[in-house]
């Protein structure tokens, strides 16, 4: 009986081609990796997602906490059409994004979780998602909502995004902006990067584990400390703080 | 005139705070107060840029006085574009040089990060000729893209060497606890490779996103006091004392356009040259500088302009290393405004934050050896009001 119901709860994923790994070098000049796992990886990921969701800056709880549930959700079969990239540099988890396949023509973008900050590995991976779903699975356009001004910027405002606010988005229900195969072409140039194939080494180097991310988002530092320090004999609380938080004392 | 000491300095960290700007402003002062032990202040000028038209927030001085319980102190604020914080420094300055007061406290702070990068950019743009600039559009990113292509063109100037600027900046910002940018970069990922485009999208050609500072909140101060009151504090609290010997001020043409040579920035020579003749002291004397290079441009043509190398061999000298921690004369060892940040009222105090940590010997890893003369180039407008200002450690 258990057995029957699972197979009604679970829902059969559409077949479509792979996300053909590539790779490219950020800012820092470290080379990054982008590929595709599969639901085995997904516990390795839920470890380095999880803390996020204590990190109460630029909407990093909120992306997070759905993210876990959407990871978990394609771990167990509670999604249909579900896929993840990874971003990794030098093995470390750099950025995760996640969306889904609506039908064949329509894509949903799910989220953008970018682990390492200043080196826009998360609009390198967001470029990525875009890429699997226009050029790889060929899909007519990609629905897309932005939880933060920062997902605004980099997604409505960087690529132009169409509104197509007549479509309620699964995330939240809100408006749906859209990435269509125009869009996607003109932001080639200068948005979309990467090289294939990834040297071996490289590649084997991201396949062999998801690290944790060495720097991760940190919360935001107290609200209150300055407060605080108005009372402290040392009045040294905030940059204690902040060197607490780096690992510097 | 009497001579002029720093006595205690304080600093937040610069980046993105979320605390009331007044908070800002007083968090260093506390700092700076606890270091020096001095818990009467006579005056306190209070620099910032902003507060008015991006924090809805007027008369920020008596806030700030009123928030470190310092009443009925005098206080008021100092508004001289992104030059505010050495513009309070200079008028701390003549208040204590001049007898007036005996203790005064200058601290700076900026909050930009309150509104969004598009309204900080505007906002930041007011400074700019009204009627010839501000309303064409005209933005810093725009003025620095045009000043940099003339000087390309005309000094041999390359986008490596603006690219070196804000890599040794990134690399001593690392450094720097208190930095906005804790981010190493190198020249290859944001000028070579195939990403770097991407990586380094131009912002104003030839500037790219790496040639330009960040916007930062942030607070710095500095207790500035007679000589008196100075050796008191060195004998409790047994630092170096470092001397304020030289204040330099001076400004040029409101638009740029107006200048007759747009690639000198005649302010930046004029408040240099009066500051090091205050002091008694060449250029060649420096150790350590800390330039205002809001663009990676502005770092080099400010040590050509200062004295530190001939016009037109700054970035020559960039390309020697000599401008490097372990340099001829180390620049931005705080990591500049391009690592350390730009909370622009706050900069200038900034600057003289890292200038009197280097002198006492306090710097850590980025400090430079033997350092017992600095400077300081606080850059307001696009160069129309410069103050410049060095420092010495009296052994």
């Amino acid at each position: 009986m258990a057995i029957e119901l699972e197979t009604i709860l679970r829902p059969v994923d559409h077949p479509v081609p792979p996300f053909p790994p590539k790779y490219m070098q950020v800012a820092s000049g470290e080379m990054m990796v982008v590929r595709q796992i599969d639901r085995e990886e997904v516990p390795e990921l839920l470890p380095h997602v999880e803390p996020l969701l204590h990190v109460e800056r630029d909407y990093y709880d909120i992306v997070s906490a759905r993210v876990y549930a959407e990871l978990l959700a394609y771990y167990r079969h509670r999604v249909q059409d579900e896929y993840v990239l990874v971003a990794q540099i030098d093995g470390e988890l750099a950025a995760i994004v996640n969306g889904r396949f609506l039908n064949a023509d329509v894509g949903v973008s799910y989220h953008t979780l970018a682990l390492r900050r200043g080196l826009r590995v998360g609009a390198h991976a967001f470029a990525a998602k875009m890429e699997y779903h226009i050029d790889i699975v060929k899909q007519k356009e990609v629905l897309i909502v932005a939880e933060s001004p920062i997902g605004f910027r980099r997604w409505m405002i960087e690529y132009q995004l169409e509104k197509r606010f007549e479509v309620a988005h699964e995330l939240g229900g809100v408006p749906s902006w859209a990435l269509t195969k125009e869009i996607f072409d003109k932001a080639r140039e200068t948005l979309v990067v990467g090289r294939r194939p990834v040297p071996e080494a490289l590649l084997k180097k991201a396949q062999a584990a998801i690290l944790p991310p060495s720097s991760p988002p940190k919360p935001p530092q107290d609200l209150l400390a300055a407060t605080r320090a108005m009372n402290d004999p040392t009045g040294t609380s905030l940059m204690l703080q902040r060197w607490k938080q780096e690992g510097k004392v | 005139m009497r001579e002029v000491y720093v006595v205690g300095i304080g600093i937040t960290s610069f980046s993105r705070l979320e605390y009331p700007l007044s908070e800002i402003a007083a968090y260093p002062a506390m700092q700076a107060m606890k270091e020096c032990g001095l818990s009467k202040i006579d005056h306190l000028f209070v620099a910032n840029m902003g507060a008015s038209r991006i924090n809805q927030q007027t008369a920020l001085a008596s806030a700030v006085v009123d928030t470190l319980s310092l009443t009925p102190a005098g206080a008021e604020a100092i508004e001289n574009g992104p030059a505010s914080g050495a513009s309070a420094i200079k008028t701390g300055f003549m208040a204590v040089a001049s007898g007036v007061h005996d203790v005064v406290m200058v601290t700076g702070a900026e909050r930009m990060r309150a509104v969004n990068n598009l309204e900080a950019t505007d906002f930041v743009a007011t400074l700019s000729h009204p009627l010839a600039e501000y309303i064409y559009g005209v933005t810093l990113p725009s003025l620095a893209g045009m000043f940099t292509r003339l000087y390309m063109e005309k000094y041999g100037v390359t986008s490596r060497h603006l690219a070196m600027v804000a890599v040794k900046n990134h690399d001593n910002a690392m450094l720097n606890p208190f930095a906005h940018l804790h981010q190493k970069i190198t020249v290859e990922a944001i000028l070579d490779s195939p990403e770097a485009e991407t990586n380094n999208p131009f912002v104003a050609d030839p500037l790219r996103f790496f040639d330009c500072c960040p916007v930062s909140d942030g607070g710095a101060c500095v207790i500035l006091a007679s000589k008196e009151v100075a050796q008191d504090v060195a004998k409790r609290n047994k630092k170096p004392i470092v001397r304020l010997t030289g204040i330099g001020q001076a400004t040029d043409t409101h638009a740029v356009q107006e200048r007759e040579n747009p690639t000198d920035l005649l302010a930046v020579r004029g408040a240099a040259q009066q500051a090091f003749k205050m002091a008694g002291v060449k250029p060649s004397d420096v150790n350590v500088a800390e330039l205002h290079d809001a663009f990676t441009i502005l770092e080099i043509v400010e040590s050509e302009e200062v004295g530190f190398f001939k016009k037109g061999e700054g970035h020559l000298a960039l390309e020697k290393g000599l401008t490097s921690l372990t340099g001829q004369i180390p620049i931005n060892t705080s990591g500049g405004l391009k690592g350390k940040g730009h909370p622009v009222g706050a900069t200038g105090i900034g600057q003289a934050h890292e200038i009197v940590t280097q002198l006492r010997g306090e710097a850590r890893k980025r400090q430079v050896k033997n350092a017992k003369i600095g400077f300081t180039c606080n850059f307001g407008g696009f160069g129309n009001n410069v103050v410049c200002l060095v420092f010495a450690r009296e052994d």
